[in-house]
C-alpha cells in the first residue's frame, strides 16, 4: 500500500514538473507553472518522507531545515546582478549531493554491486564530483574572487585529456571490479581535479556556454542517481535539467558561432588571440550629450542594445527612465538583446525586467535586426563584440559568423562607453569609427540620467 | 538492479528527454534565466534520494554523507523556486509597467 502511495507521489510530481515547464513557453504562464512544479515537489517528499528504510528522522528534519533556511535567504537577497554566481552555486550544490548520496551507495555494499548499477554510480559520482568543482570555479571566476581572464600554460589540453583518460580508465575498471575502494576514491578525487582544470581556461565572455554545460552536467548526474536507486522521478527530473541545460549551451554557441570543443578547449580572449583583429583606419567621432539628446527627443524609434557593461554600471534603471521620457514624446522605444548579452542565458532579460521594462518591448537577435533599417538612433550601452560588424564583414576576424545586433544599418548610432578600450575579446570594433557612429564617453548611469534631463528639456 | 528494471529504466530516460527537448525548445530566451533556475530547483528531486540516505541508518558515514546532500538538495529545492518566482514577477505586460 505504502509503496503504491509513493511511487504515485512520484508520478504525480514528475507530471507537474513536466507542467511546469511547459508554462515557461510564456510569461503569462509562467508563474501557474512554477507554483505547479512547487506543489510536485512538496508531494514527492512528503511521499519518501514515508519510505520504509528510513529508521530515524533527526538528521533529515536538521538538513531540512538548514537548506531550507538558506535556500530561503539566497531566494529574498540574492540581486538579479548576481544571478549567474547564485546559478553557479546551485549547479555545484546539485551536483555534490548527486556525488554524495553515489558515494553512500557505494560505501552500502561495494563488493556486490553488478555491472549495471556499478556503471550507473561511477557515471554519477564522476560527474557529480567534475561538475561540483568547476561550478564552484565559475562561481569564483563570476563572483570576481578569481581573475576571469582564462588560465591557460603549456600543454594544458594534452594534460586535460590525459587526465580525463585516466579518469575513466579507472572507472571502466571499477565497473568491472566493483570492489576496489581505494580506486573508487581516487576516481572521485581526480574527477574533482578535472573539474577545476576545465573550468580554469576559460574567460567571462564564455561563461554563459560554461554555465550551461554544468547546468546540463548536474542534470545527468542526478539522472544517474536515479539509474541507481530505480527512481523513476529522479531520472525524469535530471534528465529535464541535463537536457535543458544541453540545449541551451547549444543555443549560446550559436549565438557566438562557436564549437562546444572551442569554448572548452580554445581558451578565447587570451592574449594569443588578442592582437588577431584587424588595424582601424580614420578616427571615432566623439559627440556632445545636448546633440544626442536633441536627436533622441525628435526620432520616431530609437533602439537601446545594452551589453554587460550596462548591468555592471547598474544603469538599468536609468536606461528604463530614458526609455519613459522618450515614449513620453511619442517615440518608439525598442530593445535588441543579444542572446549572450549577460553572463548567463537569458540574464539580460532579467536585468531590464527588474528595472520595470516591458517584456513586449524586449525583442530578440532575429527580430529587432530587421528593424534597424528604419531606425533613427541605436543606442549601444556597455556592449562591444554584439555589435562589431566585423563578424558579418570580416571573414578572417576571429569572431566571423557569429550573428550580430546589425546597428550599423540604422541612420544614427550611439555608443556609450566608459573608455576608450577594446571589448572582452580585445578585438577592434569598426563600428565605432564609422561615419553614422558617434561616441559618448563616461559611466554609462550618469550619461542616461544627464541624457534624461536634457530629452526633458529638448 | 536487474535487466528488466535498467530496460524500464531507459524507456523512462529517453521518453524524458524526448519530451524535455519539446518542452523546452518552446521557452522563448526572454525566459532562458528562470528556465535555468527552474530546472535547478526541480532537479533538486534528487533530495529523495539524499533523504532516505540520511534516514536510513547504514553507517554513520553514509548518514553524514545523506545529511550533507539533504542540505544541499534542499537549499537548491527552496532557492530555486523562491527565486523562479521572483524573477517571474519582474516580467510584466506593458500596460502593468506604468504604474510606479
Amino acid at each position: 500500500m505504502q509503496i503504491y502511495f509513493i511511487e504515485l507521489s512520484y508520478l504525480l510530481a514528475s507530471i507537474l514538473f513536466i507542467l511546469g515547464l511547459k508554462g515557461l513557453s510564456h510569461p503569462e504562464t509562467a508563474k501557474r507553472g512554477m507554483h505547479l512544479a512547487e506543489f510536485g515537489m512538496l508531494m514527492a517528499i512528503i511521499g519518501t518522507l514515508m519510505h520504509h528504510e528510513i529508521v530515524t528522522y533527526t538528521w533529515i528534519l536538521i538538513g531540512l531545515a538548514i537548506g531550507s533556511a538558506v535556500g530561503l535567504m539566497m531566494g529574498f537577497w540574492v540581486p538579479m546582478t548576481a544571478m549567474p554566481q547564485r546559478t553557479a552555486l546551485s549547479h555545484a550544490f546539485g551536483a555534490l549531493a548527486a556525488a554524495l548520496v553515489g558515494v553512500a551507495e557505494y560505501l552500502k555494499h561495494p563488493h556486490d554491486l553488478d555491472t549495471i548499477t556499478m556503471s550507473a554510480l561511477g557515471f554519477e559520482v564522476m560527474l557529480g564530483s567534475l561538475t561540483t568543482t568547476g561550478s564552484l570555479l565559475a562561481f569564483a571566476k563570476l563572483q570576481g574572487m578569481v581573475r576571469g581572464t582564462p588560465m591557460t600554460y603549456k600543454g594544458q589540453n594534452i594534460f586535460n585529456m590525459l587526465l580525463l583518460a585516466v579518469t575513466i580508465g579507472i572507472f571502466i575498471y571499477l565497473v568491472i571490479n566493483p570492489g576496489s575502494m581505494p580506486l573508487f576514491f581516487v576516481m572521485a578525487g581526480l574527477a574533482f581535479l578535472f573539474g577545476l582544470l576545465l573550468v580554469m581556461p576559460i574567460g567571462s565572455a564564455d561563461m554563459p556556454v560554461v554555465m550551461s554545460l554544468l547546468n546540463s552536467y548536474a542534470g545527468l548526474a542526478s539522472a544517474a542517481t536515479g539509474f541507481v536507486l530505480n527512481n523513476k522521478v529522479l531520472i525524469i527530473a535530471g534528465t529535464l535539467d541535463g537536457f535543458s541545460g544541453f540545449i541551451l549551451s547549444i543555443l549560446m554557441c550559436r549565438a557566438m558561432n562557436r564549437s562546444i570543443t572551442n569554448v572548452l578547449f580554445g581558451a578565447f580572449g587570451s592574449a594569443a588571440t588578442a592582437d588577431a583583429g584587424s588595424e582601424q583606419q580614420g578616427s571615432m567621432r566623439e559627440v556632445g550629450l545636448e546633440d544626442i539628446a536633441t536627436q533622441l527627443a525628435y526620432a520616431n524609434k530609437v533602439v537601446f542594445v545594452p551589453g554587460y557593461g550596462l548591468a555592471t554600471a547598474q544603469a538599468q534603471h536609468a536606461v528604463r527612465e530614458l526609455a519613459d521620457a522618450l515614449e513620453k514624446r511619442g517615440v518608439t522605444v525598442k530593445y535588441g538583446i543579444h542572446p549572450v548579452a549577460g553572463r548567463m542565458p537569458g540574464h539580460m532579460n532579467v536585468l531590464l525586467a527588474e528595472a520595470n521594462v516591458p517584456y513586449s518591448s524586449l525583442y530578440e537577435l532575429e527580430q529587432i535586426n530587421p528593424e534597424f533599417a528604419t531606425t533613427d538612433v541605436s543606442v549601444v550601452i556597455g556592449a562591444n563584440d554584439v555589435v562589431n560588424p566585423d563578424a558579418r564583414d570580416n571573414p578572417s576576424s576571429p569572431i566571423a559568423g557569429m550573428p550580430i545586433l546589425e546597428v550599423d544599418r540604422s541612420k544614427s548610432v550611439v555608443v556609450l562607453k566608459r573608455g576608450q578600450g577594446k571589448g572582452f575579446s580585445g578585438l577592434e570594433n569598426p563600428l565605432f569609427f564609422k561615419p553614422v557612429t558617434g561616441m559618448l564617453y563616461g559611466d554609462a548611469k550618469d550619461t542616461l540620467t544627464r541624457l534624461v534631463q536634457a530629452v526633458q528639456h529638448a | 538492479m536487474t535487466h528488466e528494471s535498467l530496460i524500464s529504466a531507459l524507456y523512462v530516460f529517453a521518453l524524458a528527454a524526448f519530451l524535455g527537448y519539446q518542452v523546452i525548445s518552446r521557452v522563448p530566451p526572454l525566459l532562458h534565466t528562470p528556465l535555468m533556475s527552474a530546472t535547478n530547483a526541480i532537479s533538486g528531486i534528487s533530495l529523495v534520494g539524499s533523504i532516505v540516505t540520511a534516514g536510513a541508518g547504514h553507517s554513520t558515514t553514509s548518514t553524514i554523507l545523506g545529511f550533507v546532500a539533504v542540505v544541499c538538495a534542499s537549499t537548491n529545492v527552496v532557492g530555486g523556486f523562491v527565486i523562479t518566482d521572483r524573477m517571474l514577477k519582474m516580467f510584466k505586460r506593458k500596460d502593468l509597467t506604468k504604474k510606479d
